[in-house]
């Protein structure tokens, strides 16, 4: 059992990874240079990846060495990795934070093109959740706080009827299409 | 929307509006950052394209990286928040490619200390990642600042960027540490577990500091989960390591408990983890902490009972019997969706469960093995490996399993482990082996492995012609021959022939087989099958021992290399085999040792330890003797090293000098080096020798002292020995001392104080020349063969009673490591229960004599042992005899 015991170290986050329906990458970040240096493993051990837990949602996975926690949305997936040894519920807590803050961002409607319009600012909070392997923050107010929602964005009180009417409809539709 | 002109683009890419983007494009657009007036939508779009490519593995060359990298220096004029801050990203994600990028650091020092607090944060984290260590003296002050900052998201990214920064600039981090401490005591979680983690990275290289802090924290009560979890390791870390004072342990080990009542789960899987991975746990201290991991194995969250089996799985390794009260919630489990889960559920109960419930565990598994990952399926493999140990009576149920498991899709690894489990069982379970060998038979039908292959077609070359229908599994091997490449071919062309050896009956039949391979497309196979052909042809059985079931004994890189020296000096005597060292037969592996390296089920993936190279330690002793200016022309003489047998130690090793011996067996000399060690930091030892008071008989040709001996390094002292003519007086004791001058020297330098010194000897414990150290272990395939072989030669036969041994296996497991020679036909493992055992042994003694022992042992008040000798050297077949009495 040596070497299970945990080294006490910040650096607890291996890879963040957001894929589309297909596999491929819409946004991923690795933080250990030792493990897939290049971007060429790091596609192949996505796709690997990808099809081991696109149907199933079993929300974790051990790969190539690495415990993965993921959720599923529509036509997203996201990804959270971390050492095999790594304690899963501070991978979990990374996760849903990533969830949670893209989540609101998209204003609930996670799905692929809602991300890809606001890509810019998902870069951002994924930025904001993880600096170079240590969990920044783990609470998405916070995140989202952080990352400067766009200034067109109306706050609710402020939009007018058919813009409410507009996301209620979109938010309407997403969830029948769960 | 931002992106509506790029409508058409996404009606293509399906979606993804940066499906067709191309680099050189982007960098086209670019340029638009140059322009006098800023366009912030258009701007950040381009920069999130520029982003986006690189995150999806785009390369910039550094002139491309640089050019941009400038151009985003224009886009500081820019108010817009968004762009700013992806502005601040860019320069992160290129300050490893561009050239000149310390070019921003006075723009962001400037918005560093600025009053946009968004804007803070991240200049901060972009500073530091361009700044270098002369540069960071500059913005210290600033760092120090912003690290106390009431802002959370300043002080955060004050903290985790000096942690990076740590790893290039370490001393002048280290200075901040009373900052971290004061951000150590903000209201902010994650300031907190920051802070935490910046001040035990300055300090862990002080123990005494380390577990200052750590015991004022426990007392303290931390807010961040996380900052517990890392104090949690931090204190583990202390209890691993040894030599801590006893009064700490307990309030750490309590401090770790405490943890399991925590209020979030986090935390208490955190400290449920490290109670198991203890070292030092005992069950008792363990039971709460499975008793927590037994409450999650019924949550509904799949990570939490994923980590909940993972960790009572390697609860059960070591201790299994804590791990049955929670059989219940893990036969929950084993029907679990997410199937990491259930493997691992099942696995656990494998290793705790009672043999009554293996068949139905197995019949669950077998439902979905073919759905989980090969890292998953090897860790089933090893826990079915174990039951066959655990309960030998299951075979045929397990073996059945892993016959269909052999038949899956998987990797090669996978496979592998399979097969090595299959082999184990073979050798392990007499009963099980004819199953066995069929199963591997069908495998090799549909192997694309070669390696794999060629391995069980060695083994049922080995196994296959002592079972009681040899017959059969011809047609598996010639089917072989017939369908696959090269190397395979081989090695059945090799299995083949061992049944022509072994079964007379199937002589004929073998032979013409082996005719039809000598039309074989390759030249190795063709080689083989004519070599084997004609010896067969020659009927003659001596032949068939030593050429077709006895493998080279010779080790193969000495073989490389003595073949080598020859071609090289042409000459007309014919090459002598028995010029090349023999080859060491790996000291036996117990049935527990192989656990020892990689923890089964833990699901590591590391790769497998290198494998040994083929030096033996022989030619390792050979190459550093032949340096050494001394010994160098004594070597020809001596000739070959026939044998280097483990070091012993003289001294214990708190002494002030430790001295180990080796001894290096020559056919007629021995060479005794004896490596020094001097632990006195105010000496120097000069002329270092050990003087020997030689068992009668023996002779000392030459010694050769350590001219210096400073502290703290160890130097070898030789001494040749010519061994006696008689060979019965050949093992022996030989008292030794080590002898030296002593000068008195400064520690600190290691300079003598003076020229004078005295002479000195100082007591260590004697050597013994033993008969282990003169023969080599050699393994023969065939040993009943061997033996009636040898029949002509000398025998010797003598009836001897061990009392002291209690069990016959003890007492075989001691004779072997006694004479040095190897157990054949596995004979050194004792059936359990039975009363007398038979052992077979063969080596050759220096000098190249042969050595057969057979050695029946009985049971009954003590053991008692027939040993018969048969050796081509009647004084060696005495000497083994008598070195037992």
């Amino acid at each position: 059992m040596e070497g299970s015991l945990l080294e006490p170290t910040l650096y607890v986050v291996k890879g963040m990874a957001i894929l589309d329906n297909d596999g491929h990458r819409v946004l991923a970040k690795y933080y250990d240079k030792n493990i897939f240096p290049t971007a060429k493993e790091q596609k192949a051990f996505e796709k690997n990846l990808f099809n081991k837990t696109h149907r199933a949602s079993a929300e974790i996975i051990m790969l190539d060495g690495l415990t993965c926690v993921y959720r599923s949305n529509v036509d997203l997936f996201f990804y959270v990795m971390g050492s095999s040894h790594e304690n899963e519920l501070i991978l979990m807590t990374a996760l849903n934070c990533l969830f949670d803050s893209v989540s609101a961002i998209l204003r609930k409607n996670v799905e692929k093109r809602a991300l890809f319009e606001n890509l810019d600012i998902v870069m951002l909070a994924m930025d904001e959740i993880c600096d170079g392997g240590i969990i920044m923050e783990a609470d998405f107010n916070a995140v989202v706080q952080r990352v400067a929602l766009r200034t067109d964005d109306i706050p609710l009180g402020e939009q007018t009827v058919a813009q409410v009417l507009q996301s209620a409809k979109e938010q309407l539709k997403w969830s029948l299409l769960k | 929307m931002a992106f509506k002109r790029d409508k058409k683009e996404e009606e293509d890419g399906g979606g993804n509006p940066f499906e067709n983007i191309e680099k050189t494009s982007v960098l086209q657009e670019a340029r638009a950052f140059n322009d006098t007036s800023v366009n912030p939508r258009k701007c950040t779009h381009i920069l999130t394209k520029v982003l986006y490519l690189l995150n999806q593995g785009e390369i910039l060359g550094t002139t491309e990286a640089t050019e941009v990298f400038f151009a985003m220096t224009k886009l500081f004029q820019s108010k817009d928040v968004v762009l700013r801050r992806m502005v601040y990203l860019g320069i992160r994600e290129l300050s490893s490619i561009a050239e000149d990028v310390i070019i921003v650091t006075s723009s962001l020092t400037k918005d560093m200390t600025g009053n946009e607090a968004l804007y803070r944060a991240a200049a901060i984290r972009a500073l530091c990642s361009i700044t270098d260590v002369t540069m960071l003296q500059a913005i210290e002050r600033y760092m120090k600042q912003a690290i106390v900052d009431k802002n959370p998201a300043v002080s955060s990214a004050a903290l985790v960027s000096s942690l990076h920064l740590a790893k290039t600039a370490g001393e002048l981090v280290k200075r901040w540490v009373n900052e971290a401490q004061e951000a150590f005591s903000s209201d902010n979680v994650m300031v907190q577990y920051h802070a935490l983690g910046l001040m035990y990275h300055i300090r862990k290289t002080d123990r005494l500091a380390v577990i200052k802090l750590v015991s004022r924290l426990t007392k303290q009560g931390l807010k961040s989960p996380f900052a517990v979890c890392l104090l949690i390791r931090i204190a583990c870390r202390l209890l691993e390591d040894d030599d801590s004072a006893p009064g700490t342990d307990s309030t750490l080990l309590s401090f770790i408990e405490s943890c399991l009542r925590h209020k979030t789960e986090l935390v208490i899987y955190e400290a449920a983890h490290a109670m198991v991975n203890l070292r030092r746990t005992t069950a008792r201290e363990l039971a709460p902490a499975v008793s927590v991991l037994q409450l999650f194995c019924s949550t509904s969250k799949p990570p939490l009972r994923f980590a909940a089996v993972r960790t009572l799985n390697q609860v059960a390794m070591s201790h299994p019997s804590a791990v049955t009260a929670c059989n219940l919630d893990l036969e929950n489990l084993i029907t679990d969706s997410n199937r990491s889960i259930a493997t691992l559920a099942i696995t656990t109960l494998l290793k705790t469960g009672a043999e009554s419930s293996v068949d139905r565990l197995m019949k669950q598994i077998a439902s979905f093995v073919s759905e989980i990952s090969d890292e998953f399926k090897i860790v089933v493999v090893q826990a079915i490996r174990a039951l066959c140990t655990k309960f030998p009576r299951k075979h045929s149920v397990l073996m059945n399993f892993l016959s269909a498991m052999l038949r899956d899709e998987g990797g090669l690894d996978y496979k592998a482990s399979i097969a090595d489990t299959i082999i184990t069982i073979i050798e392990s379970n007499p009963e099980a082996k004819e199953t066995g060998l069929a199963h591997l038979c069908e495998f090799i039908e549909d192997c694309e492995h070669t390696s794999l292959a060629v391995r069980i077609l060695h083994l049922l070359g080995r196994e296959g012609p002592k079972t009681k229908q040899p017959s059969r599994y011809i047609r598996f091997i010639y089917n072989r021959v017939i369908l696959e490449n090269a190397a395979v071919r081989g090695a059945a062309v090799a299995a083949m022939a061992q049944f022509g050896a072994q079964c007379p009956d199937l002589l004929e039949n073998v032979q013409v087989l082996l005719a039809r391979c000598q039309m074989d497309s390759d030249d190795e196979v063709r080689d083989r099958a004519t070599y084997y052909y004609t010896i067969l042809a020659l009927s003659k059985r001596n032949l068939y021992n030593s050429y077709i079931t006895e493998s080279l004994q010779v080790s193969i890189p000495a073989l490389e290399k003595s073949l080598h020296q020859y071609t090289l000096n042409a000459s007309d005597t014919p090459f002598d085999m028995k010029s090349v060292p023999l080859a060491a037969v790996e000291p036996l592996v117990l049935e527990n040792a192989p656990q020892k390296g990689a923890p089964e089920g833990t699901l590591l993936s590391t790769p497998a330890a290198p494998q040994r190279l083929g030096v033996s330690k022989e030619e390792s002793a050979l190459e550093l003797l032949s340096n050494i200016p001394e010994f160098a022309p004594l070597l020809p003489q001596l000739g070959p090293i026939f044998r280097t047998s483990e070091p012993v130690e003289l001294t214990e090793s708190e002494t002030e000098y430790v001295v180990r011996c080796i001894k290096h067996c020559f056919a007629r000399h021995l060479l005794l080096q004896f490596d020094c060690l001097n632990t006195l930091s105010d000496q120097l030892l000069e002329n270092v020798r050990v003087s020997l008071e030689p068992a009668e008989g023996y002779r000392i040709l030459r010694e050769l002292p350590i001219p210096k001996l400073p502290y703290n390094e160890t130097c070898s002292a030789f001494c040749l020995l010519e061994f006696p003519e008689e060979l019965t007086a050949s093992t022996g004791t030989f008292g030794a001392t080590l002898a030296y001058m002593v000068k008195d020297c400064d520690p600190a330098t290691g300079l003598p104080d003076s020229d004078d010194g005295y002479d000195d000897t100082y007591m260590v414990e004697d050597v013994e020349v033993n008969l282990a150290d003169q023969v080599q272990r050699v393994w023969k395939g065939n040993w009943a063969a061997a033996w009636e072989e040898a029949a002509n030669l000398c025998e010797l036969e003598d009836t001897y009673a061990l009392t002291s041994m209690r069990s016959l296996q003890e007492a075989s497991t001691n004779i072997v490591q006694f004479l040095g020679l190897q157990p054949a036909d596995r004979s050194e493992r004792v059936q359990e229960g039975k009363s007398s055992h038979t052992l077979y042994l063969a080596g050759v003694f220096r000098g190249g004599h042969d050595v057969l022992v057979r050695a029946k042992l009985a049971l009954a008040d003590g053991v008692t042992m027939q040993l018969t000798v048969r050796a081509s050297n009647p004084d060696v077949a005495e000497l083994v005899t008598s070195a037992v009495g």
